[in-house]
């Protein structure tokens, strides 16, 4: 019998509703067309509402030195330079616009003394560059655009998981779903599709991830044809709960160092200090007293060394609970409640500063962060690689497909600015959207293979046919536990290919999984289809970490320390091969034409 | 280590009943963790939501010993573990299945809700001037999830099921912040008497008490309201200044 169906259609598809598929919409809205938007969870759910220290954006409303050219600069040293320059130019120079935008749109961002929007400092930004509403701005931003989305007439699909991309010869032209609640599929026939999936997080055993952020834009774009790039450098944030065991992994934001927060080792050390690399020495401050007069927005301090970039705080910390010298449960001490040696009313300040840090410490650990300090590690927090994009409209090389915010790669190259993300979503979100509708607009409807659909959706549907097969959750526990101590924060040769191995016993086992119930909001079943995502997205982080052999950015190989400049020179691309292996090619890093060239000498 | 009973409702609103599941409980935990052990242990295709397990987006609502409330938020220490520790949907909203209710209504409800309208900027760059305290009365309500432990715990919705009348402590949370942001222009107090159903609430204040944000919702944001409605509608003296100027 054949299997049932619900089809819709609609002129651009968009897959996730995070802040970059919000906008996207919104966008594509705009430009006329009927648009459809798809999320994994309710809507206003996604990973956004995590976000917490701020939208990175060079407003200059605290310090006027800032501009588009020094947060560009700022980008591409902390990517070490394998980002996609055009992304970062335009991304530095359209994010002030994004934000203001977002104001004419309801969000009410913390205000400056003459009423403007207010910023705040970040690691690796140069000056207070992030606008934000106390600790908890992706709240604010996601709120902001889905209250402004839902007047624009878009068609949400909420609880509705796409499982493949349909094509038709090179293009695509539809997506085949399913929904939560009652388990039946739904064909999507449409003339573009922008990705915003968000990433990867549950690859690993510790993360700030939700169960969404399975890489399901990354597998669903390779699948179709598109290439996968960066994927080795996955971003572990430095500050991840430790405490309970049940939250460890849950974000604590950067904006507790922003606001003066300092990181010890359990002799009371600021270890910081002993280890500032060397692209940043003339940055940053070299001694306490200087770093606190940074917080405190002294324009002639520099920055103190617990707002070094994250991968290089992630890999301090990691070496301090190596050495021993970590707090009780594994981490290390991030203290804020020192600041009310400095600042009056020094609880209330905290608390109105970082109100949800308050609330989560004393409600999970409890723990009151204005009088102790927060035991923290490294958590896997973003993947900067993605689905490899064009910079100005963000197509991937599969005609029709597009992908913006964390599933695309570029902008951030080996590892990304806090703050630079939820810019990131807006900058991108909108330039996708507008490049799909222009795409849609251009593009008649494609045709769509039923006899495809029909067996896609059996092959769904094959785990509740088989009694006794593997539990989906062990699988993905077991590939969580495997990605975290063989690919993890700290990597060698020899581990990762004890990786490699792992995955592919896991991809067998993966085709084998049997389930119980029925369809109705089952998510053992869920779980057994998102493993095939996991897995694609886990051999190309694996594949693209063994082949750069060296350190950079996110990625420090224990057998490779050094940074090479042989490795500068070439991105690593991930594509699926005609018999379904993957293949890695490098690619040159695009050049940095001239002009951008001189404003990172200018700002070095 | 220790373990615990957990009475869980399992099934739909028809054939459905709770079944006790007991795991080992360890250090920290909350409800959600047991929840989800109990799901890749023994109870796969049981259905929660969950998604940042922090309390920042409000998915696992559900009622905890009969007490509404996000599972992610409530630490087993905080409760007795001697006897079965029950867990259990939200009751104002259809059940689809175990934990998940159909929260549909709440956003088809927002939708007609009239959108930000804002001022005209102040400046000549397109930008607005907003002092922070004017900010700051407003982030109260823009502090909101959307858990909609506020409608479950409303006695006009739950008991009432006054859902085609009234709006629900979320969305008067929510007109609130739209009427009291410094920028909105617009105007939505015809609305609030008439399609919102504001009346209904009779300030029992069981929405401020379940807020997992500490909203003070019916103090700051439904009672100002109300104090609006009643200033425009049922003022004696302007109803008396009305019917003067109407008959001259």
């Amino acid at each position: 019998m054949a299997t049932e169906f619900s089809t819709f259609e609609h002129d651009v598809l968009v897959i996730g509703a995070g802040g970059a598929g919000l906008r996207a919409a919104i966008e594509a809205s705009a430009a006329g067309l009927k648009v459809g938007l798809v999320c994994k969870s309710l809507l206003g759910k996604a990973h956004t509402v995590m976000a917490e220290g701020g939208v990175a954006a060079s407003l200059a409303n605290v310090d006027d030195r800032d501009d588009w050219k020094v947060h560009f600069a700022d980008t591409m040293r902390g990517g070490q330079y394998m980002n996609n320059c055009r992304m970062a130019q335009l991304h530095a120079q359209e994010a002030p616009a994004r934000v203001r935008e977002l104001e004419a749109w309801g969000a009410l961002f913390d205000r400056t003394q003459d009423g403007k929007i207010l910023q705040r400092n970040f690691g690796g930004h140069r000056y207070p560059r992030l606008a934000h509403v106390g600790d908890r701005t992706g709240l604010e931003m996601i709120r902001t655009l889905q209250d402004h989305g839902i007047h624009q007439g878009i068609d949400v699909h909420m609880e509705v998981t796409v499982i493949d991309l349909l094509k038709d010869g090179e293009r695509v032209v539809g997506a085949l779903a399913y929904d939560r609640e009652r388990g039946r599929f739904k064909v999507y026939k449409t003339r573009a599709i922008v990705l915003a999936t968000g990433g990867i997080g549950r690859a690993f055993k510790i993360t700030s991830n939700s169960w969404e952020y399975t890489g399901d834009g990354h597998a669903l774009a390779y699948e179709a044809g598109a290439e996968l790039m960066d994927m080795e450098f996955v971003q572990f944030h430095p500050t991840g709960m430790v405490w309970p065991p049940s939250v460890r992994g849950i974000l604590v934001t950067e904006g507790v160092r922003g606001e003066g927060g300092i990181l010890k080792n359990k002799d009371g050390r600021r270890f910081m200090f002993d280890d500032i690399p060397a692209n940043y020495k003339t940055q940053t401050a070299d001694n306490e007293e200087e770093g606190w007069r940074y917080v405190t927005g002294d324009k002639n301090a520099r920055r103190p060394p617990e707002l070094l970039t994250r991968d290089h705080v992630a890999r301090c910390i990691n070496r301090e609970v190596k050495a021993g010298r970590g707090s009780p449960h594994g981490g290390v001490f991030l203290d804020i409640a020192w600041i009310q040696a400095k600042v009056p009313n020094g609880a209330e300040h905290i608390k109105k500063k970082l109100p949800s840090m308050y609330h989560q410490f004393k409600q999970l650990a409890g723990l009151d962060i204005t009088k102790e300090p927060m035991e923290v590690g490294p958590t896997t927090h973003y993947a900067m690689g993605g689905v490899r994009v064009d910079g100005d409209t963000q197509m991937s090389c599969v005609p029709g497909l597009f992908a913006a915010g964390e599933c695309a790669a570029g902008l951030h190259g080996a590892n990304r600015l806090g703050g630079n993300s939820l810019s990131d979503l807006i900058v991108f979100g909108k330039r996708a959207g507008e490049y799909a509708a222009k795409f849609a607009k251009e593009n008649k409807s494609g045709s769509i293979d039923d006899n495809q659909v029909e067996a896609l959706a059996k092959k769904a549907l094959a785990p509740f046919e088989r009694t006794g097969g593997e539990n989906p959750y062990a699988i993905q526990h077991e590939l969580q536990d495997s990605m975290q101590d063989l690919v993890g924060i700290v990597r060698t040769q020899s581990e990762m290919e004890k990786g490699l191995a792992k995955i592919q016993e896991l991809q067998k086992r993966a085709q084998k999984t049997g389930i119980e119930g029925n369809r109705e909001f089952n998510p053992a079943w869920h779980t057994a289809l998102d493993l095939k995502n996991l897995l694609i997205v886990s051999e190309a982080v694996t594949r693209a970490a063994l082949e750069r052999r060296e350190s950079r950015g996110a990625q420090f190989r224990e057998d490779y320390p050094e940074k090479s400049a042989e490795y500068a020179k070439a991105n690593h691309v991930l594509k699926r091969e005609r018999d379904g292996s993957m293949k890695l090619i490098k690619t040159p890093v695009p050049t940095v034409p001239a002009d951008l060239q001189a404003i990172i000498q200018e700002n070095a | 280590m220790a373990k615990a009973t957990f009475r869980i409702w399992r099934g739909t609103k028809e054939n459905g009943a709770p079944k006790d599941y007991t795991t080992e409980v360890g250090e920290g935990m909350v409800v959600l963790d047991a929840v989800h052990q109990i799901q890749a242990e023994s109870a796969g295709d049981m259905a929660v939501r969950w998604n940042c397990k922090a309390g920042k987006c409000g998915s696992c609502s559900a009622e905890i010993n009969g007490n509404p409330r996000l599972m992610c938020m409530t630490r087993l220490s905080d409760l007795p573990l001697d006897e079965p520790v029950t867990v259990e949907p939200m009751r104002a909203f259809p059940l689809i299945k175990d934990l998940v209710t159909d929260v549909s209504w709440n956003f088809d409800v927002k939708k007609k809700i009239k959108k930000f309208k804002p001022r005209k900027p102040d400046a000549a760059d397109g930008t607005w001037r907003i002092a922070q305290e004017d900010v700051e009365r407003v982030q109260e309500f823009r502090k909101c999830i959307e858990c909609f432990l506020c409608q479950d715990v409303c006695h006009v919705l739950r008991e009432h099921h006054k859902h085609n009348e009234f709006i629900g402590p979320r969305f008067l949370t929510y007109v609130a912040a739209l009427e009291m942001h410094p920028l909105d222009v617009e105007d939505r107090l015809e609305d609030l008497k008439s399609k919102d159903g504001i009346g209904y609430c009779n300030i029992t204040k069981c929405c401020t008490k379940v807020c997992p944000e500490g909203i003070t919702i019916t103090d700051n944001a439904i009672i100002p309201l109300k104090e609006r409605v009643v200033d425009r509608f049922y003022d004696p003296l302007k109803k008396l200044f009305s019917v003067f100027t109407k008959s001259s």
